[in-house]
């Protein structure tokens, strides 16, 4: 018989599909904000965003050329491991893969890095195939510097340490490494459902 | 804010700043997971949790309200590679603390006191009123040539106070940190608001954005 808090009954939430919220997590109606550090600013005309790494040719974007590209509201559930789930987020943004169009490459991994020195790893496969997008804009508004403006990955489906606020490229490699969280004790992957919150989960 | 200590037979030991996750589960099997600053240095099997009771939480108030003498949790940790700070890495070390946001501070100060370091360290800690600053006596008695304790409270202070009465900011910061050019190793943690304008005006100071660590605290309608 698994452990039980004398006593604990919990609070569920009548208006929440439980489905949608994965282990350990609760659903919360603010935007709280983590960091490891200051908010960076970066001007848009200093702003651009590129791809690199093991490619044929690297590719970037001016802040213009980037909201010149197609793009897309995406309304998702976003999970974090400090344990807060936010349902039917709204953003803007443009599809990794647009971005990614045309680029040949054979590499299997990605590491996405940000403004301020975050990084942060995830298998390519992992933000292709319309599961990743650079969003610039949250609840119909210019992201906010503190929410990771004025642009960030958006990775719905890990958690959202994987999508990098201040996000500045993408740089595809040959071999995984490790980023920002994944070296302080965090899962190198991330999946909420399997809870993976923790190196060795 | 309720102190509360943990055996945890097998803790193989933790570093100041690092958390833990509590979980908590009903008979149903419904489940509750959170994380707590650990607050104690180091000590053994002895985990302290430092609990701020949220009026509409759904752990804290178990926490802090059932949670009797005896009673078992189940506890995950200690987690943390980053807001870390251990006596070896020594001072100049700055501490900036919104309310509850003192907990993974003061085991830093723990572990440094327990170190036996004259790292140079201040604290500037802000708190809403005198009755509300946590750990208030122990810092008054840590208190020495080499750590330094600044209150600020912002919403009453006592008849005849004379420190800071005002919300942190970077006129307070200058007055208070050590300047850039000692390149502290700074520590900020609080709620976002307290953690965001502290961060922003410490990096207009001149301090490097490298060297400041936060942690971010606090109610989240959870």
């Amino acid at each position: 018989m698994s452990f039980v808090s004398r006593g604990f009954h919990g609070r569920r939430r009548p208006d929440v599909d439980q489905a949608r919220v994965p282990p350990g997590q609760y659903v919360t109606d603010d935007f709280p904000v983590l960091s490891a550090g200051p908010t960076p600013h970066r001007p848009l005309d200093t702003w651009s965003f590129a791809i690199g790494g093991e490619v044929d040719d690297e590719r970037s974007w001016t802040w213009e050329e980037l909201r010149a590209l197609p793009s897309e509201d995406v309304t998702v559930d976003i999970h974090c491991v400090t344990k807060w789930s936010k349902l039917d987020t709204v953003w803007r943004g443009v599809s990794v893969d647009t971005l990614l169009e045309g680029i040949e490459t054979s590499a299997e991994y990605v590491v996405e890095y940000s403004d301020g020195g975050y990084t942060t790893n995830l298998p390519l496969a992992d933000v292709t195939g319309g599961k990743a997008w650079v969003v610039f804009e949250y609840d119909g508004e210019p992201l906010q510097p503190e929410h990771g403006g004025p642009a960030r990955m958006l990775v719905p489906h890990l958690y959202f340490w994987k999508s990098a606020k201040w996000v500045r490229g993408l740089r595809l490699l040959a071999a995984d490494e490790p980023g920002f969280w994944e070296t302080n004790g965090y899962n190198n992957y991330g999946d909420p459902w399997k809870e993976q919150r923790y190196w060795g989960d | 804010m309720e102190t509360l200590a943990f055996d945890v037979p097998a803790w193989p030991g933790h570093r100041a700043g690092q958390h833990v996750d509590v979980r908590l589960t009903a008979e149903d099997g419904y489940r509750a997971e959170r994380s707590y600053s650990i607050a104690s240095a180091p000590d053994d099997t002895r985990v302290e949790l430092t609990i701020e009771r949220l009026e509409d939480g759904e752990v804290s108030p178990y926490l802090t309200d059932e949670l009797r003498p005896g009673d078992a949790i189940e506890l995950r940790g200690p987690i943390g590679g980053y807001f870390v700070w251990e006596p070896s890495q020594g001072g100049p070390l700055l501490l900036v603390a919104g309310g509850s946001g003192v907990v993974p501070l003061m085991a830093m100060i723990r572990v440094r006191a327990a170190a036996g370091s004259d790292a140079d360290t201040r604290l500037l800690f802000s708190s809403r009123s005198w009755d509300d600053v946590i750990y208030r006596d122990e810092l008054e008695r840590l208190q020495n040539g080499h750590l330094t304790v600044v209150h600020t409270l912002t919403r009453s202070q006592p008849p005849d106070w004379k420190g800071y009465a005002r919300r942190v900011d970077a006129e307070m910061l200058a007055e208070v940190a050590p300047s850039q050019a000692v390149q502290p190793a700074v520590y900020v943690c609080g709620p976002t608001p307290f953690v965001e304008a502290v961060a922003a005006a410490l990096v207009g100071l001149g301090h490097e954005p490298a060297r400041i660590k936060t942690e971010r605290f606090g109610a989240t309608g959870g």
